[in-house]
């Protein structure tokens, strides 16, 4: 392995490179997002708060029931064989799906699994006076979900959710059985035509790096942004007054 | 006198566990009740009850004439004529002190943005915290918290202010200045109902003090009569407990 080869390989291949790491983030950061949205939806559907014998709780309670085997089934298998089963049973049924949305919908759907115990997890550790305090000046359930609890979960779990899209950028590689043309694939293609694998991985390896390095640290700012600054600005009396 | 809030065989039980028995008492506009006994008696349950963060399980609770226990009463209407103060404060973390004033004019009462802050602002100048209106709960002490807690009350016009001990959380050199704004309140005609172990407090500030006492109401009067000449033992033996 040398590093005039993989400069070499660079020159060859740098189109191939960027489109795999381009395809790549593409698919960790809009599955991200849908995955956020799902973990978001399914989490708000488990804490709402149960009404005694009403029709509604029932209907609830099934479709709670439904969604919990959906978190069980897409946190209980691979993701490489999620990938499998979508695109060929949906493709068995005469849907074919296009490579790229079928990687979202992989993707998404097992990050929504994730997700989903990540904003429960969220929800149940906010204090209770919280809750109180909304309630105490008549806010009902939806109002005090969408301006008290929910903003604070959502910082609270950014962590977490970041957490997940570098998992994703990394975890898009077994995406490649199903023939998405992300960095790994687009990497295998290229390491297949040179024979040069070391390198070509090597490469690989170090785009990779620098996107999860990137979305971390981008991530950090974003919380340091959300907290607003760590002092305040002390309003004088007068100013007040106007 | 106009009676605020009427409560009537009011009773309140977790599982087997009698926390309130036959609770009968009201407030009238204008005053300021202090309600005192040990721990575990049954006061935060009470305050509870009357704004509904506890279900009763038996009893009424009239409120303008209407039994707010009554199954088609809007709870949440009912709520904010009632102005609560807790213990632990519960600033919303989310939001500055500011926002936090504002933030249930606005989408509870729909009030105008302008008006909310108005109103917000008047009340954080009334406990003395509109310096620190840009502030987030997490950068204030626990009486400023407390100030804040009290003016975000005082935003939604309630008809009535309930203090669930609201110095007990708080270092000993910080209960002063929360006192102190209560003073100012009853000072100025608000409805109060208060909980609270401060007895001096009690003595000076209360129109009326009401002791309970394993979850009835054992005894109530003007303060200087229950807490210097009080006429029931268990009464006695409490202020003995508390005021040695
Ligand atoms: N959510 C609950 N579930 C079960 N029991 C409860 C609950 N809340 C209160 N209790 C019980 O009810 C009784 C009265 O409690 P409460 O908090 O009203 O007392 P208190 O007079 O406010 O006491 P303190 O001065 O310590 O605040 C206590 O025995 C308590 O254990
Ligand atoms: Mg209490």
């Amino acid at each position: 392995m040398s590093f005039e080869t993989i400069i070499t390989i660079l020159e060859n291949n740098w189109p191939m490179f960027l489109r795999g790491a381009y395809i790549t983030l593409a698919i960790a950061v809009i599955s991200t997002i849908i995955g956020a949205f799902i973990g978001f939806f399914i989490g708000i559907m488990h804490t709402i708060p149960a009404a005694k014998r009403s029709f509604k709780t029932g209907v609830l309670k099934i479709f709670n029931f439904i969604l919990s085997v959906y978190v069980e089934v897409f946190r209980g298998t691979p993701m490489m064989v999620q990938a499998m089963v979508v695109f060929y049973v949906l493709y068995a049924y005469g849907i074919e799906l296009d490579r790229f949305v079928a990687a979202l919908v992989v993707v998404g759907l097992n990050t929504g699994a994730y997700m989903a115990e990540i904003v429960r997890g969220g929800i149940v550790s906010i204090d209770k006076g919280q809750y109180e305090a909304a309630q105490a000046i008549g806010m009902n359930h939806f109002q005090t979900m969408v301006f008290i609890i929910l903003p604070q979960v959502a910082r609270n779990i950014l962590p977490a959710t970041g957490n997940q899209l570098v998992m994703n950028i990394k975890d898009t590689s077994v995406l490649s059985v199903i023939s998405v043309t992300e960095l790994f694939f687009q990497t295998k293609s290229i390491a297949g035509a040179n024979f040069k694998y070391a390198e070509s991985f090597a490469i690989a390896c170090l785009i990779y790096l620098i996107m999860t390095f990137i979305a971390t640290r981008l991530l950090r700012l974003m919380e340091k942004k959300l907290d607003g600054p760590d002092s305040y600005k002390v309003e004088n009396t007068t100013a007040a007054a106007k | 006198m106009e009676t605020v809030i009427d409560i009537k065989h009011l009773s309140k039980s977790f599982g087997q566990h009698e926390v309130l028995k036959d609770v009968n008492f009201s407030v009238q506009k204008g005053e300021v009740v202090c309600l005192i006994g040990s721990s575990g008696s049954g006061k935060s349950t009470l305050l509870r009850c009357i704004n509904l963060l506890e279900k009763p399980s038996g009893g009424a609770i009239i409120y303008n004439g209407e039994n707010i226990l009554d199954d088609k009463h809007d709870i949440e209407k009912y709520r904010t004529h009632l102005g609560m103060v807790f213990q632990q404060f519960n600033l919303f973390n989310n939001l500055n002190v500011l926002e936090n004033c504002i933030v249930g004019q606005q989408k509870v009462l729909k009030r105008s943005k302008q008006e909310a802050s108005e109103k917000a602002l008047k009340y954080l100048k009334v406990v003395g915290m509109e310096k620190y209106q840009h502030a987030k709960p997490r950068q204030l002490s626990g009486g400023q918290k407390q100030r804040v807690a009290i003016a975000r009350a005082l935003a939604m016009d309630p008809d009535v202010m309930l203090f669930d001990e609201p110095t007990s959380a708080l270092d000993p050199e910080m209960v002063g200045e929360v006192l102190k704004v209560m003073r100012t309140l009853a000072a100025e005609g608000n409805t109060m109902l208060i909980v609270t172990h401060e007895m001096e407090f009690a003595r000076e500030v209360a129109d009326r003090v009401v002791f309970m006492d394993k979850g009835v109401i054992v005894e109530e009067g003007a303060p200087e009569q229950v807490l210097a000449d009080p006429k029931h033992d268990r009464t006695k033996e409490f202020l003995k407990r508390t005021l040695k």
